[in-house]
């Protein structure tokens, strides 16, 4: 997650504080006709075949952002950005060149597409092996749209203020000392073509509502928080319209498919308060229940990230990392990743996940596959000039690119925790617990760059004593090697439980790129994990 | 030549300003040529070039303002985004804490932050530098993964108070990862300059490569606390995250590590050690930065942290007038003092510690006391009677910069770093900390 993005954005805003504190009116939405797409897609085609390109891609991309930023009573930022262009890239020479342009004439698209091809001819010759594409038929023209039932970008600006301050009001009447509330709103309106054949046309939106409720005490000088327990989604604004069908009840209230934003702020606000008089973790072994708005980033970071092929290759050797999941693990075909309850999934097509697409960027139709099954170690994520390495004679569908002026690589897909298939719900896992600690919500994050160490906290946490909650924890980071910590898996909860959480911010790559992905699980129950105390005296 | 000279930018903005019938406008521009080029597994793998400029127009009617971007500078395409941000406006609820726009400036001569032979970096220079990089893994044997990219920007700002500020800037950066062909040692280096002649990428490559296969056969330590020495690439990580939180605000706010009961804070109280002075520096040849900020707010030298006492805090425009006090804009670049000892006088002058080169994944773990987590990576050694003695095995610290800086030995002669987290780039020197905490090992290389 690339959080400095997020505070980039909702904080100061774009090309300088020019923008900030100052709402903004998007351009006319409407569509580009994908006649016309299709025309300057090929002109980048026939431009780059005509240079000598072996191979072509072309996506002409509108992405449209919007957030709209809020503290206690006043609307502090709303933004819109928008940016159009064209984003070309070929082989030639067996090696791979882009060039990005936002002069959208054909003068302009041409020059773009012979400059990648000149790139890729320039550093053919640092080249050891020349690309190799898995084959992918072209589909002609097709499109994808994700299935909203109402478009965040068209509810008024008034309206989703609104609902930020009444938020904010919520926490502040429930006895909050301050409140940070933001929306943000993605939409990718996308063309990809290829040599292949394909023009794809797809509109992708996704949609994050978050806040921060900070609760000071002037005696103590100290100061808690809690952050929203929201997922940001691949849905329209329908996430924001509250159901009690979507509501889980506890310790504290959790939502699936949609968010009652109003009443998370008011129980933060409570929690907020107690945790000032909560009692301080003695450190030590613990069994964790882990709920899915908490588990979702361990899987991200432990699971997620160690299965990007790339990463096992070592393409993101000089920034995000390798990975411990080498290939010959893989090969063995019984490398126990985790206990045999764990089963893990990749998937672009999820209903309502972020990472959901009808097609990748690199033209490719999107499905599903098992990384671990039954434990053990089965598959990567890969794309087209990776597939082949694995044996496959096909890409998974896994490229992505954060807009037009980037290049595409490999991403990683919704990935995650397959639910229990014994019934099981939290409030029987808690039962059964002697010593532990249920933790709800996620926070602070870090794990190493090969994805063995890391360490995870979380919003909300209430001690376990002989199968009953005995009360509020604070100070609270667990600390495990990922395999250690998935064997230690010893029950899921069932389908009943299932929920995605997710980032919005997913940061990777050289220059780095964000990408949006959701991981889904039930609450699960993880025996003997070791658990720091984090408080300090400066 | 930037895509925009200040001639063309102040043209192209007084139309637009010409257009405008709101009580206030302010309008900016920025956009620049960037490349790329990306290496893995000892080959080329991606790389690429981008060219792109935006427009930004705010406009205001007392407190209540719209803002539209466009990227089309044809006079109809303007006028309808001028139109646009009028219409917005009338629409949007009032800030209470919206600011006017600034009157004219009096901004000190620019820094030199442009580079012509960085804005000039072909497709063919990248490559032949990679060609280099590539040559000394080869000659040393082992396995190269890095990137280079260059990037010539400009930025205009103007508004119809008057105010008027023009900059121009070239950056090129590079980071290279040498790993062991076996997998079993890892090395990294990286440089930032705005002049390409600063850069030197064999040296880079070499000195990762270096680590990488003296790092390899990594013994396992007890985690605990130990004497380090910080390498600037490792310690910039902790510190971007000490100097980015001076904030006034949340300070008196009570949701600082800088606020204290009664609702009083630490401006003007000893928070580290004396031997730190932090400050910044538009100016300072290392690291020439703007001289204004977004705002168009001229930019200053400042002290931060003097003597280990904490001097100024960020003060917003608004936060300022609430406090009766100038406004303190956030600087581009932050400079850390220390002594004129070298990196190796600093490891001589140790009996026994762990020299830590780079450390990742830095994350908050409680904004109270700014404690922070992450773990070493890339070459970390143990140091005894003044020598590197053997590669030791990755850890896992949990350690705020506050307690680091409280329990500081020593400090080298800063250099120009870049941050391996994302933050800009600072002068930041070797430092050589006592206790500092590592909670676990991590089997990483």
């Amino acid at each position: 997650m690339k959080r400095k993005d997020f505070l980039y954005l909702s904080g100061m805003g774009i090309g300088g504080a020019l923008l900030s504190g100052m709402p903004v009116l998007p351009l006319p939405d409407v569509l580009l006709d994908p006649a016309l797409k299709k025309q300057l897609a090929d002109i980048a085609l026939n431009a780059a075949r005509s240079k000598g390109a072996s191979y072509a891609d072309v996506r002409i991309g509108r992405y449209r952002n919007q957030f709209i930023v809020t503290r206690e009573d006043k609307v502090l930022n709303t933004v819109d950005t928008e940016s159009y262009g064209v984003g070309i890239r070929v082989i030639a020479g067996g090696s791979w060149g882009f060039a990005a342009t936002d002069k959208m004439d054909t003068d302009g698209i041409a020059q773009a597409a012979a400059l990648a091809v000149s790139i890729a001819r320039e550093n053919a010759r640092l080249l050891k092996e020349p690309v190799q594409l898995a084959p992918q038929k072209g589909y002609g023209e097709v499109s994808w749209k994700t299935p909203i039932e109402k478009n965040g970008f068209e509810i008024p600006i008034r309206e989703k203020a609104e609902l930020l301050l009444a938020v904010n009001a919520a926490a502040m009447k429930g006895g909050a000392s301050w409140v940070d509330s933001s929306l943000f709103l993605v939409n990718e309106q996308k063309y990809f073509a290829s040599t292949d054949g394909s023009y794809i046309d797809q509109d992708i939106h996704r949609i994050w509502p978050t806040f921060t409720v900070t609760k000071t005490n002037d005696k103590t000088g100290k100061f808690e928080t809690r952050d929203a327990l929201s997922a940001p989604r691949g849905m329209g604004y329908e996430y924001l319209i509250p159901s009690a069908r979507e509501k889980i009840g506890g310790v504290t209230t959790l939502y699936r498919d949609r968010y009652d934003m109003i009443e998370d702020a008011r129980l933060a606000a409570e929690q907020a308060a107690a945790k000032h008089s909560a009692k301080s973790v003695e450190a030590g072994k613990y069994d964790l229940v882990l709920d899915p708005s908490n588990l979702w980033l361990t899987i991200h970071e432990s699971c997620g990230h160690p299965t990007e092929l790339d990463r096992v290759l070592g393409y993101e050797a000089n920034f995000a990392g390798t990975s411990f999941l080498t290939l010959d693990k893989w090969e063995s075909k019984k490398f126990n990743y985790g206990s045999p309850l764990v089963n893990i999934v990749a998937d672009k097509t999820q209903m309502g996940s972020l990472g959901a697409v009808g097609y990748d960027d690199e033209g490719v139709k999107t499905k599903e596959w098992d990384l671990i099954r039954n434990g053990i170690l089965v598959n990567y994520q890969a794309i087209r000039d990776q597939a082949g390495i694995i044996g496959l004679n096909e890409s998974q569908g896994c490229c992505y690119s954060q807009s037009w002026r980037d290049v595409q690589f490999q991403r990683m897909p919704n990935v995650s925790l397959r639910p229990g298939k014994t019934p099981l719900t939290p409030e029987e896992m808690i039962s059964k617990v002697e010593k532990g600690i249920y933790i709800v919500g996620d926070s602070s994050y870090s794990i190493d760059q090969q994805r063995y160490n890391f360490q995870f906290s979380g919003q909300l946490f209430y001690e376990i004593r002989n199968g009953k909650i005995a009360g509020m924890l604070k100070d609270v980071a667990y600390q495990a090697n990922t395999q250690e910590f998935w064997n230690s898996c010893s029950a899921i909860c069932d389908q009943r439980d299932y929920r995605l959480g997710g980032s919005f911010f997913d940061g990777k790559g050289q220059p780095e790129q964000v990408s949006a992905v959701s991981h889904g699980s039930a609450t699960a129950r993880f025996n003997g994990i070791n658990v720091i105390n984090t408080a300090r005296k400066i | 030549m930037p895509l925009f000279t200040q001639d063309e930018a102040k043209a192209l903005l007084s139309k637009v300003l010409n257009f405008s019938k709101a009580d206030e406008c302010q309008v900016s521009i920025s956009g620049g040529d960037g490349g790329n080029i990306r290496y893995a597994r000892n080959s080329v793998s991606t790389s690429g070039a981008t060219s792109s400029t935006q427009l930004a127009i705010a406009s205001s009617f007392g407190k209540k303002q719209g803002i539209t971007t466009i990227n089309e500078y044809d006079d109809a395409s303007l006028e309808k985004a001028v139109r646009r941000a009028e219409a917005l406006a009338q629409l949007a609820p009032e800030n209470p804490e919206y600011m006017p726009v600034l009157g004219p400036q009096t901004y000190a001569p620019a820094a030199k932050t442009y580079s012509p032979a960085t804005a000039a970096i072909s497709t063919r220079q990248r490559a032949s530098l990679v060609e280099q990089s590539l040559a000394t893994a080869r000659d040393t044997g082992v396995t190269a993964a890095g990137f280079l990219q260059n990037y010539a920007g400009f930025s205009a700002l103007m508004n119809s108070k008057g105010m008027f500020a023009y900059g121009t800037g070239t950056d090129v950066e590079f980071s290279i990862t040498m790993r062991t062909n076996d997998g079993s040692g890892s090395g990294y280096a990286a440089g930032g300059f705005n002049d390409i002649g600063d850069l030197d990428v064999v040296a880079a490559s070499k000195a990762a490569a270096w680590k990488a296969a003296h790092s390899a056969g990594a013994r396992a330590l007890e985690p605990g606390k130990y004497t380090v020495v910080l390498e600037p690439a490792a310690g910039i990580v902790l510190l971007e995250n000490l100097y980015g939180a001076l904030d006034a605000r949340s300070a008196d706010e009570g949701r600082s590590f800088l606020s204290l009961p009664g609702g009083k804070t630490r401006l003007g109280e000893k928070l580290v050690d004396e031997q730190v002075n932090i400050y910044s520096d538009p100016w300072n040849e290392q690291l020439p930065t703007y001289n204004y900020n977004g705002e168009g707010l001229p930019q200053q030298k400042v002290s931060w942290i003097e003597k280990g006492v904490v001097k100024n805090l960020m003060y917003s425009r608004y936060w300022a007038q609430k406090k009766g006090v100038p406004p303190m804009p956030f600087p581009d670049g932050f400079i850390v003092t220390g002594g004129s000892a070298s990196l190796d006088e600093l490891i001589k002058g140790t009996e026994k510690g762990i020299l830590v080169t780079r450390l990742w994944y830095i994350r908050a773990v409680d904004p109270q006391t700014l404690l922070y987590t992450g773990l070493t990576r890339d070459g970390t050694f143990y140091i005894e009677n003044g020598e590197i003695r053997y590669p030791v095995k990755n850890f896992r610290f949990n350690e705020s910069p506050i307690i680091m800086l409280n329990n500081l030995e020593a400090m080298g002669r800063p250099v120009r770093t870049v941050s391996g987290e994302g933050g800009p780039a600072a002068l930041i020197p070797p430092m050589k900390i006592r206790d500092f905490t590592f909670t676990s090992l991590s089997d990483a290389i």
